[in-house]
């Protein structure tokens, strides 16, 4: 029995087949180019070459964000429907956790951010705790600047990982200072097998409940919110 | 004896996530409609990301309701067919991934379908065609006269050049602060008010099929605008009337020209204004006349539906048609 492992959460695209719990193939590319277009093709590809049927695979991991709205979307319609159809469990991990995994050998926190566009960025703070990697923080949406200053007060070695390290590489060793490590760059992009690696022991939610890790509520509901408590505020 | 063909039909190129089955392009199997018009209503519109939220929430359990209603299961199924566009993109892209994986995961064929094609399509489920045909679809988001000469192939002669009938409704309606949607609400004050009002029609150049509305909205808004500053009261009824009267007959005299140059043997209507009753009896007492026969599917099947995405693919899936797992959602779809 088999593993489907998806990820186009980020501009990354990956897909990954695992064959009891070995990694029997991977694709990850990393260029501005329609996820939409290509996840079917590359997954049916993929599972061609590895002679792996729709039919016999048994779970389905995606990465569910946060990231790219639209990317996420596209991951989770295509998770979600393929596991409905199959009748075989989904298991949505955060797309933070993933990356976090690629540093699963350092010793101090582990820091996998997304640029979330003007000074933001979706991000999370990990450690490896019993040989698991651990949630430190709840993940965040939140200001660089903040995110930093945070990280600046903890008394440890923190390894950042983001595949938008360099928009963000000097505000972290000017904040941050002698303890930021910041890895070569295959460690920033995500590959699809670390999807796999961060969903296997996690149990299946219910296909229809799955939805996205935005991080973020849509631009028109944040107002409406907002409008809401205005009003209540002036009776 | 020929085989019954089941199509299974997927739609979300707005703000209703709906999967339908239909047998031979003409019988109604299951349709489901997941429809988002309360969580819009308060943004006064589809706001396009919430309704892509929505899509992938809503996508597996209307999938699963439909089967559930057919009593069927997939090995009864010959294709899959999904709304590649026009459309919402955010919106079109979980219904198109969500087909491509279906047809991927259960090893059918795959067909992208025009969502206009769609509307016509909608009428099918009712009666036969007849060719040649002109069909109206009018909604929120479209104005458009096709022809058909056979099955599967669609002439545009004509389409809206800024807003959609159904989108003037709507911005209308907001001017005169009726909730969300406005259609409806203009139809049924337009039918107590009386034309007083003499708005513009926009007819274009001789013998176009085409169509505007963009001059007529303006002209609403401008004559409420005047009628405040000089302290007038008009009445919404008589504004109403008045607005929908220039929206009839220029949608109702296009259509007419069309009918007649093609000599045409039906004409149908479809899209969410095709249930406005002004529209309806104006375009009735016409073929009448006429001796056209004319045919508007019953409201369920005029707005976004499934079904009518599983009928017209159907004709294709006859004609040999097939998409390839690249399929992808296309906003801006041209109809061929
Ligand atoms: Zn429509």
């Amino acid at each position: 029995m088999s593993i489907l492992a998806i990820d186009t959460s980020n501009q990354a695209l990956g897909v990954a087949i695992l064959n009891e719990e070995k990694i029997i193939g991977e694709f990850t590319t990393n260029i501005a180019k329609n996820h939409s277009l290509r996840l079917m093709p590359a997954i049916e590809q993929l599972m061609k070459e590895v002679n792996v049927e729709p039919q016999s695979l048994e779970k389905i991991i995606v990465a569910k964000g946060p990231g790219s709205y639209t990317g996420v979307r596209i991951g989770l319609a295509t998770a979600k429907t393929m596991a409905w159809a199959l009748d075989i469990p989904v298991v949505g991990v955060s797309s933070l956790k993933v990356l976090a995994h690629q540093g699963r050998f350092f010793q101090g926190y582990i820091c996998p951010f997304f640029d979330a566009r003007r000074g933001l960025v979706y991000a999370g703070l990990y450690q490896l705790k019993n040989g698991e990697i651990q949630q430190v923080w709840d993940e965040v949406n939140i200001p660089i600047t903040d995110l930093l200053s945070k990280l600046a007060d903890e008394n440890k070695e923190i390894l950042f990982l983001s595949p938008d390290i360099e928009i963000h590489r000097e505000n972290i060793i000017s904040l941050v200072g002698g303890r930021a490590v910041i890895p070569e760059m295959a460690y920033h992009i995500s590959r699809a097998s670390h999807i796999a690696l961060a969903g296997l022991n996690e149990t299946p939610q219910s296909t229809h409940a799955l939805t996205p890790n935005y991080l973020r509520l849509a631009e028109a509901e944040a107002k409406w919110l907002n409008q809401q408590k205005e009003k209540e505020e002036n009776g | 004896m020929k085989k019954d063909t089941f199509i299974l039909g997927i739609e979300t190129s707005c703000d209703e996530t709906a999967v339908a089955i239909v047998k031979n392009g003409k019988e109604i199997i299951s349709n489901v409609v997941a429809s988002q018009i309360e969580s819009h209503k308060r943004f006064g519109g589809v706001v396009p990301e919430i309704a892509s939220r929505h899509h992938v929430e809503q996508i597996t359990v209307v999938l699963e309701e439909a089967f559930t209603d057919a009593e069927l299961t997939w090995d009864s199924i010959d294709a899959i067919a999904v709304t590649e566009g026009p459309g919402l993109v955010g919106a079109l892209l979980v219904g198109v991934n969500a087909a491509k994986a279906l047809a991927f995961a259960k090893q059918k064929p795959l067909i992208g379908v025009h969502h206009i094609a769609g509307h016509i399509y909608a009428n099918r489920l009712q009666n036969e065609f007849e060719f040649p045909l002109l069909a109206l679809i009018v909604s929120g988001g479209h104005t458009e006269l096709v022809l058909m000469n056979e099955h599967g192939k669609y002439e545009l002669l004509g389409e809206t050049r800024d807003d959609a009938a159904g989108e003037a409704y709507d911005k209308v309606a907001r001017m005169l602060e009726l909730p969300y949607p406005g259609g409806p609400q203009i139809d049924r004050l337009a039918k107590s008010g009386e034309v007083t009002i003499d708005f513009p029609r926009a007819w274009l150049e001789q013998g176009s099929y085409d169509f505007s509305f963009s001059g007529l909205k303006s002209s609403v808004i401008n004559t409420i605008h005047n009628a405040k500053q000089r302290g007038e009261l008009l009445s919404n009824e008589d504004i109403a009337a008045s607005f929908q009267e220039s929206v009839i007959d220029v949608l109702t005299t296009k259509t007419v020209n069309a009918a007649k140059e093609f000599q045409v043997k039906q004409v149908i209507v479809a899209g969410g204004v095709a249930a406005n009753q002004g529209l309806r009896s104006a375009l009735e007492e016409q073929f009448n006349q006429l001796n056209i026969p004319l045919l508007i599917p019953p409201l369920h099947l005029c707005t976004d539906n499934a079904a009518m995405i599983a009928a017209a693919g159907t004709i294709a899936y006859e004609q040999g048609r097939r998409s390839g797992m690249g399929l992808n959602a296309n906003a801006s779809l041209l109809m061929k």
